[in-house]
């Protein structure tokens, strides 16, 4: 592997050689297969402690073998295909997370250091993945549909209450106050009147997720509006600008910035008031999940949901991420996620 | 005039032409700002009369009033006491037959280069219709290659090159140019100058520039007029008929400079 990895950085495939610290890098590569191929290794050859269970022992093996087997591929490959050269800059990382499997996987699968069921051994959670998907899979689907709801309408309110108290003197006048009274409380704290008030649990929890949305996304784009340069204002309004033009083609772009910092603290708020609107009243969602898994001493479940949980946020966070790199591209030294 | 901005038709200088420019007239006109609830005055009694197609300096110390004037020539605000008018029509709000520039080029940053000088066409829904307007005025400047650029990538110079173009793809019949060179370092500043006159040799505009560069002043205007320090006051005004293009060095130019200076009360020996 290593042998036929360095004649492709020779001059002879048109690359140089590597340097020394290319070599060090192609080290931490290297260990970092060897660290999964041993992971593999340890799950499949060392037997689970005595009176254990686990049916998922060697398709865990086998998983961290395709891991260190598709890691070496992807070394191989790297200098043929473009979207594969980022393994290098990740090798720490994904030699750090197979130490990090291999010693989770010893202390509680191999010698049973950790109390159970409270920390189960990465096979268990692999099992719930696999026997549990259909619930799990409903769970999210639920998860984000009531998300999606809530944050677009919180969202979109937020952003044009903003606007309008940013732009109308007359509006901010009634808006200010209440938003000032009203919008540092903690959205949870609605829970159980917005449970008593609305209809059903669905529309009271998009009711409290608009709401923890909608006050950043106010306020943030309320001091965007306000604080755009009035020479934007004065520029178009001598080339013969109307009001509607000044309020969408200065006001909102030059406000985009601070809207976006409202819409990144609006989606890390919904998600809390998700999760806690699921656990506390609807039947259904990650949040669910988590609460009947412990009603059952189901730990696995629970470390499965909350996996399948940070995975999902940080999906919904780098997608935002997108969005305003695409649309704030004209900015300069924008903040990388 | 209307095609005026287009270069190829023009490799020469065509005699001024004063036709498309408009009138200027400033009736004694007096404003203060309110400071503390104190009343600031700003201007006194200022009159004066720009013919179409006249090239005026407005000189002084800086924090004089100069540019509260020009943004109530623009329309942006309306005087406290006099009136303004072009044309003979009374100055109440803006319009982009009066287009300024501005002392900081302020393009839109989220709009590349040709997207703000299209900013006045389309503010006035007439885009569509006048694309090519916009490809012109850029030439004209010289920025046609970098049309799709942002301005966070142009230098100060370019930056008002794409101001003064997204100021005459209107076509302007006053151009109010607030010290639009100020903030450039002295050798654009000297090229920029050279292509202003140029420009407004070409287009016919009638312009009014704010300065407090004597120089500059001289090089550019018909007209040099000398105002007090705050609040400001007409002190006095040169006519300066030295034909254009104008020469740094002539020593005509020189005369009137020490002229300006002794109105200044800056004594000018060297």
């Amino acid at each position: 592997m290593s042998s036929s990895s360095i004649e492709h950085a020779t001059p002879v495939a048109g690359l140089v050689l590597p340097t020394g610290a290319s070599f060090r890098a192609f080290g931490t590569e290297l260990a970092a297969v060897a660290a999964w191929s041993t992971a593999a290794a340890l799950t499949l050859f060392w037997p689970d402690k005595p009176d254990s269970d686990f049916s998922y022992t060697a398709a865990l093996g086998t998983g961290f073998g395709i891991v260190a087997a598709a890691i070496a591929v992807a070394l191989f490959l790297r200098f043929r295909v473009p979207a594969l050269q980022r393994i290098g800059g990740l090798a720490p990382w994904l030699l750090a997370l197979a130490l990090l499997a291999a010693v989770w996987e010893v202390v509680t699968a191999k010698l049973g250091l950790l109390p159970m069921p409270f920390f189960p051994p990465p096979q268990s959670i692999l099992e719930v993945v696999i026997d549990d998907w259909a619930r799990l899979g409903d769970s999210v689907l639920a998860s984000l549909r009531l998300l999606a709801g809530g944050y677009l309408i919180g969202a979109a309110v937020g952003f044009v209450a903003g606007v309008a108290i940013g732009w109308s003197r007359a509006i901010g006048y009634w808006i200010h106050p209440i938003l000032r009274f009203i919008g540092p409380l903690p959205a949870t704290a609605w829970l159980p009147l917005a449970f008593f008030i609305f209809p059903s649990s669905l529309s009271a929890s998009t009711f409290l997720i608009a709401l923890a949305t909608g006050f950043p996304v106010t306020v943030l784009t309320w001091s965007g509006v306000a604080g755009v340069n009035s020479a934007y204002y004065d520029i178009a309004r001598t080339l013969g600008a109307s009001q509607r033009f000044l309020v969408f083609k200065v006001a909102i772009p030059a406000a985009l910035p601070h809207v976006f910092v409202g819409l990144f603290m609006g989606l890390g708020n919904s998600f809390a008031v998700l999760v806690v609107a699921e656990m506390l009243g609807v039947k259904s969602g990650l949040g669910w999940y988590l609460q009947w898994a412990q009603g059952w001493a189901a730990y696995a479940n629970m470390y499965a949901a909350l996996l399948i949980m940070a995975l999902a946020c940080s999906g919904l966070i780098t997608l935002l991420f997108r969005l305003r790199d695409r649309l704030l591209s004209w900015q300069k030294g924008l903040v990388r996620w | 005039m209307v095609g005026a901005l287009a270069v190829g038709e023009a490799p020469q200088l065509p005699p001024p032409s004063r036709a498309s420019g408009a009138t200027l007239d400033i009736r004694d006109v007096s404003h203060h700002f309110e400071l503390d609830g104190r009343p600031l005055p700003v201007l006194e009694h200022i009159s004066l009369h720009a013919k179409a197609g006249e090239f005026v300096a407005l000189l002084g110390p800086s924090g004089c009033g100069k540019s509260t004037l020009l943004r109530l020539v623009a329309g942006l605000e309306q005087p406290r006491f006099g009136q303004l008018f072009m044309d003979g029509t009374a100055i109440e709000a803006p319009d982009p037959s009066r287009v300024v520039v501005f002392q900081d080029p302020t393009l839109f940053p989220w709009r590349t280069v040709w997207r703000n000088a299209a900013l006045g066409l389309e503010a006035q829904g007439r885009l569509r219709s006048h694309r090519e307007r916009v490809d012109d005025a850029l030439r004209l400047v010289g920025l046609g290659e970098f049309a799709a650029a942002l301005p966070h990538q142009l230098s100060g110079g370019m930056a008002q090159r794409a101001a003064l173009a997204r100021a005459l793809v209107n076509d302007p019949r006053l151009l109010i140019l607030d010290e639009p060179l100020g903030k450039l370092d002295s050798l654009t500043r000297i090229a920029m100058q050279a292509e202003l006159v140029a420009l407004w040799q070409r287009a016919g505009f009638t312009a009014l520039l704010v300065t407090h560069d004597v120089e500059e002043a001289l090089f550019l205007a018909d007209r040099v007029i000398v105002l007090s320090e705050r609040p400001a006051r007409i002190k006095a005004e040169i006519v300066n008929d030295r034909p254009y293009p104008r020469h740094r060095g002539d020593s005509h130019l020189a005369e009137l400079r020490r002229e300006v200076f002794s109105h200044l009360g800056i004594d000018a020996k060297w």
